[in-house]
């Protein structure tokens, strides 16, 4: 018998390997490329806008003019006040929606009996455009901003909950059977395996729902509100005020980059233990 | 002293697709002694790993006798922990809380006791240095070890192993054979190993049950007689060899019987 007290340590070594050395331009190569592209394009839209009349003031507009009209809404505060608007409804409608649709997602997911009777319901809300429904909604909660927080909650409930339930169920087989060997009650497989397991479920449907709430709130807003981003980009169309129109909707284009970007990041941060992709 | 006996175990389920009944274990018995290490060896299909969830609790029974220390077994229990084929690790806790998995789950051990625990049996297993990684960032064996450290470190009186080999890849294999040896000597358990590797058996056991196929039986219960600490070189011994062959054409019988070719 071998007197040593541990085992031989497998051969592969702990350390992390080294980088190699990179240059500027590999570090940064997807910000360049990126970037560089944005620019090109602003570039030859202004170059097209300044110095050529192929393009109609009244149906589309330049950046030049889009950054005077950009300037003279934050100079007025309207830019501010609408998107003080704009977010509160998001923000209210996207955490009642997160709240509510992890913890009923996380019963329904659960118990299979409470899954069969709501099942129907699920799938016809889920398959139904929510934002049709901003009609009836307005007549619920008129045109001030608890039709658009609504409408938000509406959107986004959706994909999480399902989201979460999908989750919850996809509980893997044999991670059960060790647990259930290890004598491990229903709570505790609940607790252990079901919560854990569900974390990247959940966050993609956060990443689903904020797109989907974007959608909700600038949509509610161009259907019935007197304020708000959405009403912003609807009046311009209205008036045919064409840079205010694309103010409102490069706000709204950065919102959604901006928004998913954050969700993007959550999500890998709670996927830490997955394989590198 | 025996620590595990079955006795006249029978079990038959209903095979939902087939919709027809199955007869998985015919009147099995045999025992195991206090510390041995026995190896259960047999073609696919011959109900061993039925069997070895029946002694995990996993599987009801509802004819014959599974008694540890004389008590019936009736459900999973702290006296027995199993190292699946499958490394089954939580994919989302690091190697350090995976060995804490088991002894969490049921309870026994106080906070400090499980972090000494820990460390003792990741020690044992060879992964010092892994306590923070992720169970993505080990090699199939590597994952093997947590799967062992995480069922030792529940303290079981009887530790099950169903094929945990299977999955790895020859020299993998044989290197692991070897390391479990040589832990099993430090931790001084009784062990149940189920594989359909002969060699495995023989090489790692102190007594192997061979079992026939379709109703699963006991042929044949043998004592290895190599002495110990074994050497993965025992493996091209003629004494070796000619044991094995001798048990492969046990199982071949079998399999001439059944008209199909040993899955082994």
């Amino acid at each position: 018998m071998k007197t040593e007290t541990t085992l031989a340590q497998p051969h592969i070594k702990a350390e992390k390997a080294v980088r190699p050395r990179q240059s500027f331009y590999q570090r940064h190569e997807s910000l360049i490329l990126g970037g560089g592209s944005v620019l090109i394009v602003v570039a030859i839209w202004q170059a097209i806008w300044s110095y050529t009349d192929w393009i109609s003031p009244l149906f589309f507009s330049g950046p030049s003019a889009i950054a005077k009209a950009f300037w003279s809404m934050v100079q007025d505060g309207s830019l501010f006040a609408d998107l003080a608007f704009s977010g509160k409804n998001f923000a209210i409608g996207f955490g009642a929606a997160l709240a509510s649709g992890i913890v009923l997602g996380v019963i329904i997911g659960w118990y299979r009996r409470i899954r069969l009777i709501f099942d129907p319901f699920l799938n016809a809300l889920y398959a139904a455009p929510r934002v049709a429904m901003m009609p009836l909604i307005i007549m619920w909660f008129g045109i001030g901003m608890w039709s658009k927080v609504f409408i938000v909650f509406l959107s986004a409930f959706f994909p999480i909950l399902l989201n979460t339930v999908a989750g919850i169920r996809n509980m893997d087989r044999d991670l059960l059977r060790a647990a259930r060997a290890f004598c491990a009650s229903d709570w505790q497989v609940f607790k252990t395996l079901a919560i854990p397991g569900s974390v990247p479920f959940i966050l993609t449907g956060v990443r689903q729902g904020v797109g989907v709430g974007l959608i909700g709130v600038v949509v509610g807003e161009m259907l019935g509100s007197s304020e708000g981003i959405g009403f912003r980009v609807a009046y311009g169309g209205q008036t045919f005020q064409t840079d205010t129109l694309f103010v409102g909707f490069v706000i709204i284009a950065i919102g959604g980059i901006v928004l998913s970007w954050a969700a993007e990041r959550l999500e890998r941060h709670f996927s830490r233990w997955r394989p590198e992709r | 002293m025996i620590k595990l006996q079955i006795d006249h175990l029978t079990k038959h389920y209903w095979l939902e697709r087939e919709d027809r009944n199955v007869l998985a274990l015919s009147d099995v018995s045999f025992s195991v002694e206090d510390g041995e290490f026995m190896a259960i060896v047999g073609p696919s299909g011959c109900g061993k790993t039925s069997m070895l969830n029946i002694i995990a609790g996993l599987l009801p029974y509802e004819e014959g006798d599974v008694l540890i220390d004389g008590k019936r077994v009736n459900g999973p229990g702290i006296d027995r922990a199993v190292v699946f084929q499958h490394a089954s690790l939580l994919p989302w806790r690091t190697i350090g809380g995976n060995v804490r998995y088991g002894m969490e789950l049921q309870k026994r051990f106080d906070e400090a006791t499980m972090r000494d625990r820990a460390e003792h049996f990741i020690k044992l297993v060879g992964l010092s240095g892994f306590e923070r990684h992720y169970p993505s960032e080990l090699s199939g064996g590597m994952q093997q070890r947590v799967n062992l450290a995480r069922a030792l470190a529940a303290d079981p009186v009887v530790l099950l192993m169903d094929e945990p080999f299977a999955a790895l890849d020859a020299q993998t294999r044989e290197f692991m054979q070897a390391e479990l040896l040589k832990i099993w000597s430090k931790a001084k358990k009784t062990v149940v190993f189920i594989t359909h590797q002969i060699n495995e058996a023989i090489y790692l056991a102190d007594r192997v049950v061979v079992m026939s196929a379709r109703p699963g039986r006991v042929k044949d219960v043998f004592k290895v007689p190599f002495e110990r600490p074994r050497n993965l070189s025992l493996k091209r011994d003629p004494r070796f060899l000619e044991l094995e062959d001798s048990v492969w054409k046990l199982i071949e019988e079998e399999s001439d019987r059944l008209g199909m070719v040993a899955a082994v």
